[in-house]
């Protein structure tokens, strides 16, 4: 194992040395994460794709400190992650996280109003954030009434008021059609160019890490190791526009190259570990 | 539309009931005509002597129902957080409802005397286990996603309950607290019945003891349009609430 310096580089955000997670159940044990090593730069759009079931959501919760590591070390900014979601992480699930009860603007409120914040500076990052996300006219209104699309981008800017430095999306679009998939991907990387914040985003569309991220890794089916990084080299101003690049369908065609072994041999049972798979990795 | 089938659906009856009994069909002795019991009671609410009991009643019902909703949900949470404990008690809340809770009111009122305790707290127990395993029914509901963000926000077991958990249960806990404003009333005026000095349970036992039907009945009438009131009023409230969630 690599020792961590007490602050690490200002390069590097977030460090992962020798992390593995084991599950036990009914007697068994299953491993369903590396040993893995991933360093996340500050500022950069980090997006992790791999087979179903390789671990790819274990891994933003061991980031997110939503679950502990069987072995090895995080550290965010520096400091190792233990127990707590550490300060100035932000995180975004798949399923629908708003709370019914309460309006939009409450819903973004939310985590803000935990922080102990005056008043006007409440106001003001609520602002910012309706405006950021687009949802300026659904202030008043209850999630029931918005689209799944409108409710994650409440979820989106119920995190951005917070002001992390660090994002974790959990297939985030999962639940939502192509379109409006795009169009959310959009709104993320201006998202990402406004708060200047590390993103890891989980995903299982290789066309969407491959549209939005500066880097990919690739991860191995279960237990999940990172097989590759593949950077994609695109501008930081750059939008959904970039499916029509045909240096896009080239790292879509490197990431789906990369995978199709890994996703057959998800599929077929058998890791090439030959660790058993009888469990689901969450 | 609707409403007016439900008028006709309630006026019906009670005009045939009305007829019944001014035609002679059913004798004054064991039924007043309707109109008359109405006229009774407005009669008796004017008169004031049943301010007493009735200020009484609705004050056990009132300490009840409150004590039952707050003991209930703290309950409800607590064991909610607590597996194993769960798993011992939740059998023992599914048969709750089987046990002759008045069979232990002569040892309550050994305990506590002939006060106001024994009333309030019949009624206390009547209604706190409803309130226990909806609140219970409640929590399961709560999506795993909503425990995460909980975390992700840095909150403690206390105020995740307060501010994400138990406002997401809201339908089931109104579904346990309408249930806890019955059984409250059940207890409460069913313990007044069996043994005290005041109530308007009592005042009801006393005029059947007496054959007072200008009494007994008004009475039965006001304890019925109470108990409605409250409970549409309750409904009203959660329809609003609902809606919202609903996105109607």
């Amino acid at each position: 194992m690599i020792p961590i310096p007490p602050a690490g580089p200002p390069s590097l955000h977030v460090s992962l040395r020798a992390v593995t997670r084991v599950f036990r159940t009914e007697g068994r044990v299953v491993r369903a994460l590396g040993p893995l090593d991933l360093d996340l730069r500050k500022g950069e759009f980090f997006a992790v794709v791999g087979p179903s079931g390789c671990g790819k959501s274990t891994l933003l919760e061991l980031i997110a400190a939503l679950a502990p590591p069987t072995e090895g070390t995080i550290a965010f900014e520096g400091q190792p992650i233990t127990g707590r979601v550490p300060d100035g992480v932000g995180v975004v699930f798949q399923e629908n996280a708003c709370f019914p009860w309460l309006t939009v603007a409450d819903n973004i409120a939310f985590g803000v109003r935990r922080l102990g914040l005056d008043g006007p500076e409440v106001a003001r990052r609520l602002d910012h954030a309706l405006t950021l996300m687009g949802l300026r006219d659904f202030a008043d209104a209850y999630p029931a009434q918005l689209s799944g699309g409108m409710r994650q981008r409440v979820c989106i800017a119920r995190t951005l008021v917070t002001q992390p430095r660090l994002i974790l999306l959990d297939e985030p679009f999962g639940a939502l059609d192509q379109q409006t998939r795009l169009l959310m991907g959009d709104e993320l990387l201006r998202v990402w160019r406004d708060t200047g914040a590390t993103i890891l985003l989980i995903t299982h569309a290789l066309d969407e890490a491959a549209m939005l991220a500066d880097r990919i890794g690739v991860m191995s089916a279960r237990p999940g190791r990172i097989l590759e990084i593949i950077e994609t080299g695109w501008p930081p101003d750059r939008d959904s526009r970039i499916v029509a690049d045909p240096e896009f369908g080239a790292v879509t065609a490197r990431l789906w190259r990369r995978l199709r072994e890994e996703s057959v041999t998800s599929l077929s049972g058998t890791s090439l570990s030959g660790t058993s798979l009888s469990a689901g990795a969450r | 539309m609707v409403a007016l089938w439900r008028l006709l659906l309630l006026g019906v009856p009670i005009v045939i009931l009305e007829i019944l009994c001014r035609s002679g069909a059913i004798d004054r002795i064991t039924l007043p005509p309707p109109s008359t019991i109405a006229v009774d009671m407005l009669r008796l609410l004017g008169s004031g002597r049943m301010n007493t009991a009735i200020a009484n009643t609705l004050t056990h019902v009132v300490v009840a129902v409150a004590g039952s909703i707050v003991v209930g949900i703290a309950t409800g949470a607590l064991v909610h957080r607590l597996a194993p404990l769960r798993r011992v008690l939740e059998p023992l809340f599914a048969t709750y409802y089987a046990i002759p809770i008045y069979a232990f009111y002569p040892l309550l009122i050994v305990v506590f005397g002939l006060g106001d305790a024994p009333q309030i707290l019949i009624g206390f127990m009547l209604a706190v286990v409803a309130v226990i395993v909806s609140t219970l029914t409640g929590l399961d509901s709560v999506p795993a996603v909503l425990a995460k963000t909980a975390l992700v926000h840095r909150m403690g077991p206390v105020a995740t309950a307060l501010r994400i958990t138990l406002p997401y249960a809201m339908p089931h806990l109104f579904t346990g607290m309408k249930l806890a404003v019955a059984y409250a009333f059940i207890g409460v005026i069913g313990a007044e019945f069996i043994m005290s000095r005041t109530g308007v349970g009592y005042e009801i036992r006393y005029a059947f003891d007496n054959f007072d039907n200008a009494t007994m009945y008004p009475l039965i009438l006001l304890v019925l349009l109470v108990a409605v009131v409250v409970n549409l009023g309750l409904d009203k409230w959660e329809r609003r609430l609902m809606a919202r969630r609903r996105g109607l």
